[in-house]
């Protein structure tokens, strides 16, 4: 019995201080509160039915939205501890271990579940809707991908409180994250939730290029798409292309973990730099997973508030292109320091300066988009507006590290992480936040508070600009990315004092963003006419939020910025007068992928503290859901006409 | 609100900060990359300033188009019944700034190719070299867990923490690793290579001049990675070969006590020097 209390204590990792006593509390709390509300409200059923089992793509992407948001406060929470931390040299507020582990999460959540899923729930929210059809191609499959991130994500951060965090860096190279000198489940948790989000990216890559192949309404052909929606298709075809690589890197190093093998282990022949390529050829497409979908949204944006068309519409779907085949013949920079020799490092440098050239043309067409237009500067603009010369530096950064010598200094310094916050946060992040202020009302009817909206920015991107800017110099004094403390006397401190004041300002700036969504909830402006921006593309122009089947009648496409010509020669979204509804064929919800996704986290419970019974158990729980799956027959309905009607009677459109 | 002038007004603030900051760090021991030590770091401090200017240039052409157009094109009472003009694009100007980007790129490539492969052969002999040194000195460096180890084979003598180079003379540095990768760095002297297990990657470094300089790992390793700090000093040609002799003959061996103590993990107290380099 004692033998158990000391294994459970520490299991769940007790005996590791106040902080994870807290955090234990918090969620404690959170769980308990969740729950007696549901129950109190008597909630439970309408979760179910309209949340948890949905197939509706407009409810995955809120719900894609809300997980990154929350996963956006637990990985700003820390980066506010490392840098509460490294604010002063030689502070002992999180020791070594703890900082290894908050640099570890903070990376991989930042990246795999905030970026990610928020990216994803807006390919989700939009383009169903810009191209005219009524769910994207497997409805079924996208709900599979959505609880897949979302057991992940839950999977990932039980590690904080449950058997101990990562420890590896999000780039987790062995042979450090080898048994030998990482033990203990850790790294597994990284291994293991990082394959179980992966299976799902991959299978939202295909949805969405299918989707768009294939569901676009008539007359939508290719070169009329939106440029989000186009910035969606190329994301999707880097994502079915770099994500296998992934899940063959990270399966080989849980095989190295759990069941001793020496791929990338010193000893019996491993080769650790194996990995590292292999982690590269997925990170850097990865990169641009999460930023072309950036530049799409932008591409809204700007020309929705310049109330102009977008500029070089050709030049930016070819640059977009370009950019996706670059993006997989540039990863050795990440390890020019490797030894691979001149001519490769030649190659590498100059390949990733190329990217600057179609990068380039992107940036000022959207400068003249803006040009002889009216710009008004809305808080959704405002973020577009601010990305341009905060993606500037990052980018021009990211030119000067392509160039291999000179890499040599900077490598793992603070000028990288410097550079790479400016395009991971002056693109992805403003896009996100861009994003949310522009789809908002199209999601849930009502606006954002443009006031609020104007602090949430200024307050970010100043704070944003104060605590990175800065970092640039400390790459150049010496300092390096990963040290949990450093000495005085380098000049170093009044620096990271700096940024961290930084920090706490983006802290702010987020808080003001969260008052932003209560306050609108409550008091905010409602959206009546499904228009708010004066859109152009076509989810403007259905109701605030769509209705289920989005287009009563599936509109034809008869040129580009369709709804804006539709409003210039005054048709209506549902056609000419008089044409009659029939009914609409939808998908069913379906409980069986939250309970695959169940199934996929006992697995990989299993997988990660190495209890194959869990493992078997889980791995044949989604064995026999996925075969439930071929025998169900009854998977669609038809929303019959009287309701068609109803609803549309309800918009104003018959 | 009046985004353009709070906007130029922050920019102001934050540059104004951070030359704040930087004042009084002209002293080269705080900004070791921008006060190059020797030929390696200083090649590749003129290719920096080099792509800074470079960039400068484009951020600087950018940012007057931009403040231009988000000035000149701003909604305002008095514009609300102007129709923006529909424009598909301009194919001169598309033109322009594609060709542009690629002649910058052109201009950045060329000397960053022949850096890159100037930086793999060994840099000039500046000093008068002795026996002690010959034309060009090898050592091997070992990461441990985490601690330096540098092993000098024509010398028999092994230090750990750090290194005695003789100033003037190129030095081929040798890196591996017992356990994890990390980075061989001494900024002041050149930038990083990788130390792998397995491996065996040459690192050519130079000091213009006698003095202490400071290096670290460039690649996280573990726990103590803040810690794997070590000194090179730099000597003149005499005082290095003063000390080769001293060490030969006053420094211990190397006992296999002091070697697994080396390569147990965690760190040393203080530097250590032996003369051999093989545990006896
Ligand atoms: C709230 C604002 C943020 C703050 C204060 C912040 C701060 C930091 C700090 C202090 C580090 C660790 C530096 C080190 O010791 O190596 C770090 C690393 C990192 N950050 Fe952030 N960050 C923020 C937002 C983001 C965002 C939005 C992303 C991505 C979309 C991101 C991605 C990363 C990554 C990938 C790393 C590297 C982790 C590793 O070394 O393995 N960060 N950040
Ligand atoms: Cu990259
Ligand atoms: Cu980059």
């Amino acid at each position: 019995m004692n033998g158990f209390a000391n294994w459970a204590v520490h299991f769940f990792m007790l005996d590791e201080g106040p902080l994870i006593w807290l955090s234990d509390f918090l969620i404690g709390c959170a769980t308990i509160g969740i729950i007696v509300a549901l129950t109190y409200f008597k909630l439970w059923k309408w979760l179910w039915d309209n949340w948890l089992t949905t197939v509706d793509h407009k409810k995955i992407g809120i719900m894609y939205l809300i997980a990154a948001v929350l996963m956006l406060f637990r990985g700003g929470t820390d980066g506010l501890l490392m840098r509460a931390q490294l604010s002063w040299p030689n502070l002992h507020f999180l020791n070594a271990d703890h900082y290894d582990q908050i640099f570890t999460t903070h990376g991989t959540i930042m990246i795999l579940f905030m970026a990610m899923p928020a990216i994803i729930g807006f390919f989700n929210v939009a383009v169903p809707l810009q191209i005219g059809c009524r769910d994207v191609a497997f409805p079924y499959l996208n709900a599979i991908s959505f609880w897949l991130f979302f057991a992940a994500a839950l999977l990932f951060n039980l590690s904080f409180v449950v058997g101990g965090s990562p420890d590896g860096g999000w780039t987790s190279y062995p042979p450090y994250v080898e048994n030998v000198f990482d033990p203990g489940p850790g790294e597994n948790y990284f291994l293991v939730a990082l394959q179980i989000t992966g299976i799902g990216t991959i299978a939202t890559g295909v949805n969405f290029l299918i989707t768009i192949l294939r569901m676009r309404a008539p007359g939508m052909t290719m070169m009329r798409l939106p440029m989000f929606t186009w910035s969606v298709f190329i994301t999707s075809i880097i994502i079915v292309f770099a994500f296998p690589v992934l899940t063959v890197a990270l399966a080989l190093l849980l095989i190295d973990r759990d069941f001793g093998s020496h791929f990338f282990t010193v000893t019996g022949g491993g080769m650790p730099m194996q990995y590292i390529n292999l982690f590269w050829i997925w990170g850097h497409p990865e990169v641009y997973i999460v930023i072309l979908p950036a530049f799409g949204i932008f591409s809204e944006v700007v020309s929705t508030f310049s109330h102009k068309r977008l500029f070089g519409y050709s030049a930016m779907v070819v640059s977009m292109i370009a950019i996706a085949i670059l993006s997989f013949i540039v990863w050795v920079h990440h390890f020019f320091t490797m030894g691979a020799g001149p001519g490769v490092n030649s190659f590498f440098g100059v390949s990733t300066m190329a990217i600057a050239i179609p990068t380039g043309v992107k940036i000022f067409n959207w400068l003249f988009t803006m040009h002889k237009g009216r710009v008004e500067f809305t808080s959704a603009m405002l973020w577009a507006v601010g990305f341009i010369p905060n993606f500037l530096i990052g980018g021009l950064t990211g030119v000067m590290l392509a160039v291999p010598p000179a890499d040599y200094q900077y490598h793992n310094s603070y000028f990288l992480i410097a550079h790479f916050h400016y395009v991971l946060i002056g693109g992805t992040v403003f896009g996100v936040f861009a994003a949310i202020y522009y789809w908002w009302p199209k999601m849930f009817g009502v606006l954002l508070d443009e006031k609020l909206g104007r602090w949430h920015f200024w307050m970010f991107m100043i704070g944003f600009n104060i605590c990175f800017f800065p970092q640039f110099f400390l790459g150049f004094m010496g300092m390096q990315r990963r040290m949990y403390t450093y000495p005085a006397g380098y000049g170093w401190g009044i620096i990271n004092l700096i940024s961290t004041v930084g920090a706490v300002l983006m802290g702010v700036g987020f808080l003001i963003f969260v008052w932003n969504i209560l306050w609108s909830a409550r008091f905010g402006q409602r959206d009546t006419t499904g228009d708010p921006w004066d859109g152009r593309s076509l989810e403007w122009a259905t109701t605030s939020p769509a209705p289920e089947y989005n287009f009563a009648i599936i509109p034809t496409v008869k040129g580009r910025d369709a709804w804006w010509l539709m409003k210039k020669t005054g048709e209506s979204i549902n056609g000419p007068k008089g044409v009659p509804f029939r009914p609409i064929h939808m998908p069913n919800n379906s409980g069986r992928p939250i309970i695959m996704s169940l199934f996929f986290f006992i697995a990989g419970g299993g997988f990660i503290f190495q209890w194959w019974v869990l493992a078997i158990i889980g791995l044949l729980g989604v064995l026999v859901t996925m075969a439930q799956r071929s025998f169900e027959y009854h998977d669609h309905h038809y929303i019959p006409v009287e309701e068609i009607e109803k609803t549309e009677a309800a918009a104003g459109r018959l | 609100m009046k985004p353009s002038g709070r906007r130029v007004r922050s920019l102001f603030i934050i540059v104004g900060l951070s030359m704040l900051a930087l004042a009084g760090c002209d002293d080269p021991k705080y900004m070791p990359v921008l006060s190059p030590q020797g030929p390696v770091a200083r090649s590749e401090y003129y290719l920096i300033l080099y792509s800074f200017i470079v960039m400068l240039l484009v951020v600087l052409g950018v940012f007057v188009i931009y403040f231009y157009v988000i000035t000149k094109y701003r909604a305002r009472p008095e514009n609300k019944d102007y129709v923006p003009p529909e424009i598909e694009g301009n194919t001169k100007w598309e033109t322009i700034w594609t060709v542009i980007p690629i002649i910058i790129v052109i201009a950045l490539a060329i000397p960053t190719v022949a850096v890159t492969y100037k930086l793999v052969k060994p840099p000039k002999v500046e000093a008068a070299t002795t026996a002690a040194t010959g034309k060009s000195l090898t050592i091997d460096v070992i990461a441990e867990q985490w601690k330096w180890v540098f092993k000098y084979p024509a010398q028999n003598i092994e230090t750990v923490n750090y290194v005695n180079i003789p100033a003037g003379v190129p030095v081929n540095f040798e890196l591996t690793a017992s356990g994890p990768i990390n980075a061989f760095w001494v900024p002041a002297l050149g930038g990083m290579e990788y130390a792998m297990p397995g491996m065996n990657l040459k690192l050519w470094l130079e000091a213009d001049h006698p003095g202490t300089y400071q290096g670290r790992s460039g690649q996280y390793s573990g726990r103590g990675f803040a810690h794997m700090t070590f000194n090179v000093n730099a000597q003149t040609a005499a005082d290095f070969a003063k000390w080769v002799q001293t060490t030969q003959q006053t420094a211990p061996k190397l006992t296999q006590q002091a070697q697994d103590q080396i390569q147990k993990p965690g760190l040393l107290s203080k530097p250590l020097t032996f003369s051999s380099t093989e545990p006896q």
